[in-house]
């Protein structure tokens, strides 16, 4: 028995120069950030007031962060893929070898939805849920740093794969039998399976803490109808990740268990069924498309409702649309594979509910819209991500209901029409949204705002980017050109694929702004400097405390009478602001104390999943004691929180005030 | 807008009902959340049943459940587990009245009858290796061992649980955050009973039915 299972020299891939390079970078990049941290001393202060925090609103920046970066290394994925077609026309083969490539468009979708999209969501959820709610945390604030660094671990994981082995080939869904191990022995699939299922588990504890946070944990007064819509997006994605990120939990470790333990569930043998996979899969997978949109979705309302400085239009039918949505996504997963070979009947119920979950999201669009009309819209830039969506999401939502009908479905399934299509959404959808709630919050989080001028390049680019590079794949897919392919014969497909590489590097420029933007943002941080706490002239409570918040959010509980509480108190404020505001007395606050589980846990878990992808098994069970262990000591801790003196409190408030009246 | 804006100042009849009264005490946010971790747990469950149920005739020439299960055994486990909710409810009461003692042996035999009920299962299971029944041998036996082994996992865990919320008991006496744990055990403990009547119908009486 080997003590370092299947892991030697091999698994390094030195013959292969663009992995090399890639990792090379990837390895000066992390020793850049680390020597920069040493030489500035920082990492008392990074492990104190980050690695270890439990306030939400820092492990909410984390969460970002994390998405920022995760998406710079899916967008690299995607830059390859698009050259890779642009090439590999007619006899030509391209610059990336078969295996490659399969494990580029593998890596490319797991990242970009699962360690960009998702850490992105629940970042913004994290950062905004309890500031809007107005409470001090979220309900387990220990258990939220466990969730963000499990997901950490995941993308890290995912990160070691392109030095240490390799990534799967088989897809970021990961279909059977492609992903047995008959066919997929090597160690790709393994770490797609462990980095995945650590992330998982990380979503949803994040989930159960934010359905408990938001069902319990509101101020007083804050009744259902009276909480922003944002957060009622947010309740309705973490029930979705309550009820479906199990499954998807349950099936990882099914295929696990085909390929470690030589188990029959989706294999080729013993009677395994394959379309029990894809079932499950899409169990979770689509409910996971609208916990990605829905927050989005709320980030939109909440922007088009403070800059067209209007209430939000129908707040009521977009609660009971967004619930709509939340209950008819469990009921559309077939339509992932309606080529199946399920009966006609199978098909159509399908097919209708499909289509029936257009409703509830135009009459989204409509609302919006609506809030916008006869206001006094200011064309910021995160009414100009909107705005974006909003063109653009409408036109993926109809190519979505287009390919609803089962018998069209027959001809585009496995296209890349479908491919346009659900970037269509994710990108105009999800990426615009996060980018609107980047550009919105980001004031609050760090108390100046984001360079405007950079940030409007950095819009356009990714607009018409995205249309230069998405549209001509419509084309193509109705021209018939199957996605994932290396290599192609027909010679028509090739300027559509070369408009769309000149697409994605128009993007590329986007990306550029944006990083520009935030290096010349931080840089005239003082001009941009936001003393008030309300740059936007917000309506929810978020924007009642200081920017950046302190780590106890309110430096009194809020009250709330109605909707866009913050609103309604500026009004009153306003109307009386001759009267002198009486003195206020500050009682001290008990906060939860930092605590190192989270990261240590997320140490072992990392520990785990290289040992499992790797066979190691004896480190596999020293990262399993470990992790039980650092549970163990965190459940005897005797004090889990500090209080903070009244006098602090009293000081940071009259401080803020201070900033409100300049 | 360049003024103080207080942010608490509402009259008192604007506030709603009782249960728009502000953040919820700690007991009811630990045990919320508990609730919600279990319906994802049934959650997990239900995708295995789901695969049980789609595989339980994929036998691949193999023992189907008829030739393997023993009514009996599966009898006395379910016996087993339910007494065992019943002794955790009474260590519950006792939590309630601060009786120590009565909390240690409610726990013990709530211990001894969730270690009997996994013995028993672990039992059946090499029973069923021996004669050549393994997850490998076909679909369904991978889905049956999946199944039924995942509840078992969750049950050695609640022992180990136990054992931990005992010494708990004897460090910290019946401080408050004990207590809810404690509560949450109870949850977890009578969850698993469910699970269990759900195994037990779907798995070994539909298995031996025609």
């Amino acid at each position: 028995m080997n003590l370092l299972g299947k892991l030697d020299w091999d698994a390094i891939p030195l013959h292969q120069p663009i992995i090399m390079g890639a990792t090379a970078f990837m390895v000066l990049v992390v020793v850049a950030v680390l020597g920069f941290i040493t030489a500035k001393g920082a990492w008392l202060y990074l492990w104190r007031e980050w690695l270890t925090s439990v306030d939400h609103k820092r492990i909410g920046a984390m969460y970002c962060i994390l998405a920022l970066v995760m998406m710079l290394r899916g967008f690299s994925d995607a830059i390859m893929i698009r050259a890779q077609q642009a090439l590999a026309a007619g006899g030509a083969e391209g610059y990336l070898p078969p295996e490659h490539f399969n494990q580029i468009f593998s890596a490319h979708g797991t990242i970009m939805i699962l360690f960009m999209a998702m850490p992105f969501v629940v970042g913004l959820m994290n950062f905004a849920v309890p500031l809007q709610l107005g409470v001090r945390d979220v309900a387990f604030p220990t258990l939220n740093s466990v969730s963000f660094w499990l997901t950490a671990s995941g993308a890290l994981l995912i990160n070691i794969s392109l030095a240490v082995g390799e990534f799967s080939k088989a897809g970021w869904w990961g279909y059977p039998p492609l992903s047995e191990l008959q066919y997929s022995p090597g160690v790709g699939v393994d770490y797609y399976l462990w980095s995945l299922q650590i992330s998982g588990i990380g979503t949803l504890l994040a989930g159960i803490n934010f359905v408990t946070t938001i069902l319990k944990m509101r101020a007083p007064g804050m009744s259902y109808m009276r909480m922003p819509v944002f957060c009622w997006t947010a309740l309705a994605a973490n029930l979705l990740i309550v009820a479906a990120f199990p499954v998807l939990t349950a099936t990882l470790a099914m295929l696990s268990l085909d390929r470690y333990l030589g188990f029959h569930f989706f294999t080729l043998e013993g009677q395994g069924n394959q379309m029990l996979y894809s079932n499950l899969f899409w169990v979770w997978g689509h409910p996971e498309v609208y916990i990605l949109i829905l927050p989005a979705f709320g980030v939109f309302s909440e922007v088009m409702a403070t800059f067209s400085g209007k209430p939000l239009f129908g707040y009521r039918s977009m609660v009971a649309a967004t619930m709509t949505i939340c209950i008819l996504s469990f009921l559309v997963w077939l339509h992932h594979f309606f080529t199946m070979g399920a009966s006609a009947n199978v098909n159509g119920f399908f097919g209708v509910m499909s289509m029936i979950i257009a409703l509830p999201t135009g009459a989204k669009v409509f609302n919006w819209l609506f809030t916008m009309y006869g206001g006094r819209v200011r064309f910021s830039v995160p009414v100009l991500w909107s705005i974006g969506f909003m063109v653009t999401f409408v036109i993926g939502g109809m190519t979505g209901v287009l390919m609803a009908v089962p018998p069209a479905d027959f001809q585009l399934h496995n296209s890349v029409f479908l491919v346009a299509h659900f970037h269509n959404v994710a990108i105009g959808g999800v990426v615009f949204g996060v980018m609107a709630g980047y550009n919105y919050w980001f004031p609050k989080a760090f108390g100046f705002k984001l360079d405007e001028r950079w940030g409007k390049a950095s819009f356009w680019c990714w607009f018409v980017g995205f249309y230069v590079a998405f549209m001509p794949l419509y084309l193509l897919g109705l021209m018939g050109m199957t996605r994932r392919m290396q290599h192609y014969d027909n010679l028509s497909w090739q300027p559509w694929l070369i408009v769309a590489a000149f697409g994605t590097a128009i993007i590329l420029v986007g990306v550029v702004c944006q990083v520009v933007q935030l290096v010349v943002s931080t840089r005239n941080r003082e001009k941009l400097r936001d003393v008030t706490g309300d740059p936007w002239n917000g309506r929810t409570l978020e924007w009642a405390t200081a920017s950046p918040p302190p780590a106890w959010n309110f430096a009194y509980q809020p009250k709330v009478a109605g909707l866009d509480a913050f609103w309604n108190s500026k009004s009153r404020a306003q109307a009386t602001k001759d009267e002198p505001m009486p003195t206020r007395k500050y009682e001290p606050v008990e906060m939860p104390k930092n605590s190192a589980t989270g990261f240590v846990t997320a140490f072992f878990a990392v520990v785990i999943g290289f040992a499992l992808i790797w066979h190691i098994w004896w480190l596999a069970g020293v990262g399993v004691f470990g992790a039980f262990m650092t549970l163990l000591a965190f459940s005897f801790r005797r004090y889990s929180e500090i209080e903070v003196p009244a006098e602090e409190i009293a000081r940071f408030e009259r401080a803020h005030q201070a900033g409100v009246a300049a | 807008m360049n003024v103080a804006v207080a942010i608490d100042q509402i009259s008192e009849d604007a506030l709603p009902s009782a249960s728009e009264a502000g953040p919820a005490p700690k007991r009811i946010v630990v045990t919320y959340g508990f609730w919600i971790f279990l319906l994802s747990d049934i959650v997990m469950f239900a995708a295995l049943f789901a695969s049980y149920a789609v595989l339980v005739r994929s036998t691949a020439g193999g023992p189907t459940g008829a030739q393997l299960f023993n009514q009996g055994t599966v009898a006395i486990e379910t016996a087993c587990l339910l007494v065992s909710s019943y002794t955790c409810g009474l260590m519950s009461l006792a939590v309630n009245s601060r009786r120590r003692l009565a909390t240690y042996l409610g726990a013990l035999i709530t211990f001894a009858l969730g270690a009997t009920f996994l013995s028993l299962e672990l039992r059946e299971f090499s029973n069923m290796i021996a004669i050549g029944a393994t997850p490998q041998r076909s679909a369904f036996l991978s889905a049956f061992f999946t199944l039924v082994g995942c509840h078992g996992l969750h049950v050695a865990l609640g022992l180990i649980w136990l054992a931990v919320m005992m010494v708990q008991v004897a460090v910290f006496g019946f401080a408050t955050r004990v207590q809810h744990r404690l509560l949450c055990f109870s949850l977890f403990w009578h969850a698993l009973d469910i699970v269990w009547v759900g195994v037990f119908t779907v798995v070994y009486l539909m298995g031996v039915s025609p």
